[in-house]
């Protein structure tokens, strides 16, 4: 389209005059725009430096109070303490050292710690609260409260730290917390803001660590004025965390405690399940530790007597020690031979006390030999020929298989530090693991628990239990969480005929109860409460042929890390089986003189629901019982938290 | 102005266009996207991957795209205007139906890995199209009420679908970009007086019929006018951002507090520090040294568009030229007088220096429309 030069003219005139209107408008906004700048930025500064400095909103996180724990009974195992403890913030103090000086005459800090502090204080962003001391007494505490006003950037305030009201008792079910490593830290991608709390407390071990994402809850926040000084002036806001879960255990407390006080000064294990759904009552590894000595910061002196102690205190045998089952393991070797068809329980095997196999002897435990030995007889009195025999005819992938079924060699699913597979060899296993063929001699010393058979106290417990009941029974840690009952997990599939346990339990019902049997000296008197079990003696050092010739030397007289260790497998009560208990005393040289007699206090604890009648033992072990009962030091129920004085906090 | 222009007889082809940009222009508009960059780098606590770089790219981006409309003829832009307007219009009503929701409203379009704002895009395609109309309409008519009638439907059209999103900020810069170009066509000012008059005469009704039996508004509506009116009425509720940018604003003093260290702006007290408050931590940062002089790059900006428009006696480069001066005159000002508490807060962006892909590409390439209004004038013989 044309236009006219005069249309163009007249258009061209009005857009430079409309725009010149435009510009001007303009200009003013602009000269508006800067003239509040002008009255904000330099007339008015001071008064918004004033604010934004005297007037500050932060955002401070809540600590959520950590689950708690308790027993069956709802007796507290782990629960939360106030925290009375101080906190310097660097960015509102003007000068640390000065300020940390003057702290120190309020309350005692030593000066090792003060440069740690001020060390730890430089490395740490400015804006991030240090703990400077904790665990104060109420009167330290309100000693730094009334001196705020002279103690800048100090922060007086109460936090929540882990108690463990049953020190040693569960050091190793339970485990412990302490505070956040770098470590720790560095192994997370993204990390719970919660950590980077100073000091903040972190399961290390056991349940604490394992249940580590439900104990922990989660964080709340409050927005808060602070002045100038970093000091809170008023809350504004306030968003509740959410507090971590409340775990109830199977263990009940009065027998843990009992059991690991039975195992006495021993390096030893004991494992206590209810065979009808498979909880653990109690699961106590001796030594123990106070895990509220790792809350509190473990003096160095402290962890060197715990690291350096040759019966391994900080180690949880229950799960983590694998010993070589010895005669424990005839059971797996006999019902491997049952299932097979490849024996009867009649038939006898011929015993002179040793066997040649593959052009290599094989001792029994008893040079002169048992004779002609039937099954139940071969259990009664341990005979090693008898396994020997079956285990050729056998094989090992049948017995290890069978090994299995019974939990050998399976690693339980249980919520606790390192728990171990164990070892139920194979001929597969030996290639990939040592390079070697398997021989027909591994065979026959695994037979009879030695060898390459590997299994934990946990691991023998399952398998009592398993053989008294007859059901797969999976072990239960996890009562309850928040109130909700955890799923039982004990199956009919174990897939064994009741003849063949029969069979089984007849010959460990002999080991206790009859008059040949290796542990009839620590059989349970009371009718209802008869007890089952088998010993067993397992070898830690080779015995060579020179030895064997001069005489095998006693155990008494070797030093103490060189004797046998004693195992002992038990369930009571034999017609109706209720508890199942493995025992394992390192280096406890008989698996009858060591072993046993724990085996039979602790069922009897548990059948008893506290110490036993007398008439319980045998007429031959009362005094013995007495004297030990007495000297043990037992929790009182009246002392410890009860189920209904229980609180959240 | 160049040396090269007193020898000028003929349009430039070809690559020597280029010396014939405004190059003011270009280099005022990449020092405003390098202060922006620096400010993002700020907020993001000295880390360039979280907006610097990303910003950056589509500078770039944006720049090319400028060059590329700067070099297509002004014969061309006019042609399409009308198509581009349409196309923006029906992209809006995709939004209604297909858009993705983010900060509470409706605003993004997905096409593959293309993420729109189709509303950004509007602002530029309204003000082509305004422009192509007044070069079309004999001048006489200008001012007729039928011929006033069809802009003000132009405008109100995506007003109207933007307002539903809801973008109020966007709704604001639509009608007073629109009425800029109208302004500048020449229509009488009697519309704009009377018009005017209406919002005064509607505000100071709602005002006054608070609290009586025919109260034009809802209570929570009037508590956002008062928050407005008096920030510290409710200095933890809508207060708040307000409050706190005015703080941060105010705190930067004569210079300011220096690079990276603005207090406000780190504590996170800041909301959308990284959008529509990031002239607060600048203004913190350098002080009222760097804000003035921001405004001033923004104002040299405005003059050298302004500048082309009035230079070139094509009607229609003229008047898009005026619009897309207009358009980015509202941004700024609106942003700023939003954060220094002149006005309520409205969502709009501070232009090439908050974070936002769409936003700063629609300005580049519309200052390509300047650039090609500018290289490709008529010349006399």
């Amino acid at each position: 389209m044309r236009r006219s030069p005069k249309d163009t003219e007249e258009s061209t005139r009005r857009i430079t005059r409309r725009g010149l209107m435009l510009g001007g408008a303009q200009v003013a906004v602009m000269a508006v725009l800067a003239a509040r700048m002008r009255k904000m930025q330099l007339e008015d500064a001071d008064q918004y430096r004033l604010l934004a400095e005297g007037n500050s909103v932060k955002i401070r996180l809540i600590p959520p109070a950590r689950g708690l724990i308790f027993d069956r009974n709802g007796v507290l195992l782990a629960g939360n303490e106030q925290n009375y403890r101080v906190t310097i913030t660097r960015e509102d103090t003007d000068d640390v050292e000065a300020t940390l000086a003057e702290l120190r005459r309020l309350i005692p800090i030593t000066d090792a710690d003060a440069a740690d502090i001020l060390h730890d204080i430089r490395r740490r962003p400015p804006t991030t609260p240090v703990t400077v001391a904790d665990r104060l007494t109420w009167d330290e505490f309100s000693r730094v409260a009334v001196n705020g006003p002279s103690l800048p950037g100090v922060n007086p305030d109460v936090g929540l730290s882990r108690l463990y009201p049953r020190d040693d008792d569960f050091a190793h079910v339970i485990g412990y917390v302490g505070p956040v490593s770098d470590f720790d830290l560095s192994k997370m991608e993204d990390p719970d803001p919660l950590l980077l709390i100073p000091k903040f407390q972190l399961g290390k071990s056991g349940i604490e660590a394992k249940e580590e994402a439900v104990l922990r809850g989660e964080a709340g926040q409050r927005r808060v004025e602070v002045n100038s000084a970093g000091r809170e002036m008023r809350e504004l806001s306030r968003e509740p965390g959410k507090p971590g879960e409340n775990i109830q255990l199977t263990i009940d407390y009065r027998l843990q405690n009992y059991a690991l006080q039975r195992l006495e000064e021993e390096s030893a294990a004991t494992v206590v399940i209810d065979v009808t759904n498979g909880d653990v009552l109690a699961c106590a590894s001796a030594p123990s530790f106070d895990p509220n000595l790792f809350v509190r910061g473990i003096s160095v002196a402290d962890y060197r007597r715990l690291t350096q102690d040759d019966h391994r205190p900080l180690a949880d045998k229950t799960v983590q020690g694998l010993y070589p089952p010895g005669s424990t393991y005839k059971m797996v070797t006999a019902l491997a031979a049952l299932e097979a068809g490849l024996v009867t329980p009649e038939e006898t095997v011929w015993c002179p006390g040793y066997v040649e196999i593959a052009g290599r002897r094989f001792h029994c435990w008893k040079r002169a030999g048992h004779g002609h030995v039937n099954m139940t007889k071969s259990l009664e009195q341990s005979c090693d020929v008898y396994y020997y025999e079956l285990s050729q005819r056998v094989g090992i992938d049948k017995m290890s298989d069978m090994a299995r079924r019974l939990g050998v060699g399976v690693k339980p699913d249980l919520p606790m530090s390192a728990v171990k597979e164990g070892v139920a060899p194979t001929k597969e296993w030996k290639q990939e693991r040592y390079g070697k063929d398997w021989l027909i001699g591994d065979t026959a010393n695994a037979a009879i628990g030695q060898g390459y058979v590997l299994a934990s106290p946990m691991h023998l417990a399952i398998m009592a239990a398993r053989i008294a009941s007859g059901k797969k029974v999976e072990p239960r840690l996890i009562r309850a969480r928040d109130g909700v009952e955890q799923p039982v997990h004990v199956s009919d599939d174990l897939g064994i005929e009741k003849s063949y346990l029969d069979s089984v339990r007849k010959g460990m019902t002999a080991v206790v109860n009859s008059a040949r049997g290796t542990a009839r000296g620590s059989r349970i008197e009371m009718k209802e409460w008869l007890m089952a079990g088998k010993t067993g003696t397992s070898q830690v050092r080779n015995i060579t042929k020179a030895e064997r010739a001069r005489g095998v030397i006693r155990n008494d007289q070797l030093p103490w890390n060189r004797r046998d260790h004693a195992l002992f497998v038990a369930f009571a009560p034999i017609d109706n089986p209720r508890y199942a208990v493995s025992v394992v005393v390192e280096h406890g040289s008989g698996g009858s003189t060591a072993a046993a007699p724990i085996a039979r206090d602790v069922l009897l604890f548990a059948l008893a629901g506290g110490l036993p009648p007398d008439d319980a033992y045998p007429s031959s072990a009362r005094a013995k019982a007495k004297e030990l009962n007495d000297s043990l030091d037992l929790v009182d129920p009246e002392s410890v938290q009860k189920p209904q004085a229980r609180s959240r906090a | 102005m160049s040396y090269l222009e007193s020898n000028l007889k003929t349009v430039p082809t070809g690559w020597r266009k280029i010396l014939y940009m405004n190059w003011p222009l270009v280099i005022l508009l990449t020092a405003v996207a390098c202060a922006g960059f620096l400010m993002l780098y700020s907020v993001a606590g000295g880390n360039l991957k979280t907006w610097a770089e990303p910003q950056m790219k589509r500078f770039a981006l944006g720049m090319v795209a400028m060059f590329t409309v700067a070099f297509v003829p002004m014969w061309f832009w006019r042609n399409v205007s009308a198509l581009a307007y349409f196309v923006a219009l029906l992209l809006l009503i995709a939004v209604e139906f297909f858009g993705a929701i983010g900060m509470g409203a409706q605003r993004w379009l997905e096409i593959g890995p293309l993420r729109i704002q189709p509303s950004e895009l509007m602002k530029i395609t309204l003000v082509m199209l305004l422009a192509a109309y007044y070069d079309w309409l004999p001048v006489e008519k200008v001012s007729r009420p039928l011929w006033v009638f069809i802009p003000a439907a132009i405008i109100l059209a995506p007003t109207f679908l933007v307002l539903a999103q809801p973008d109020l900020g966007t709704a604001v810069m639509l009608v007073l970009g629109g009425a800029f170009v109208m302004f500048a066509a020449g229509v009488s000012l009697w519309y704009f007086g009377t018009v005017l008059a209406l919002v005064v005469a509607l505000v100071f009704g709602v005002m006054e019929s608070r609290g009586t039996e025919y109260q034009l508004l809802h209570d929570y509506q009037y508590k956002r006018i008062d928050t407005f009116l008096d920030p510290g009425s409710d200095p933890l509720g809508a207060g708040y951002n307000i409050m706190q940018a005015q703080i941060a604003l105010g705190s930067g003093g004569w210079s300011g507090r220096g690079f990276m260290q603005g207090t406000q702006s780190r504590l996170n007290f800041l909301p959308e520090k990284h959008t529509d408050f990031i002239f607060t931590t600048l203004a913190e940062e350098f002080g009222f040294v760097g804000a003035f002089s921001l405004l001033m790059l923004y104002a040299g900006i405005i003059g050298f568009a302004l500048y082309t428009a009035m230079a070139t006696k094509d009607r229609f480069a003229s008047l898009l030229s005026f619009g897309v001066a207009g358009t980015f005159f509202f941004f700024f000002a609106i942003n700023m007088a939003m954060v220094m508490g002149l006005m309520p807060v409205v969502g709009v962006p501070l232009p090439l220096v908050s974070y936002g892909g769409t936003a700063m590409m629609i300005l580049l390439a519309a200052f390509g429309l300047v650039q090609s209004a500018h290289i490709h004038r008529p010349r006399q013989r």
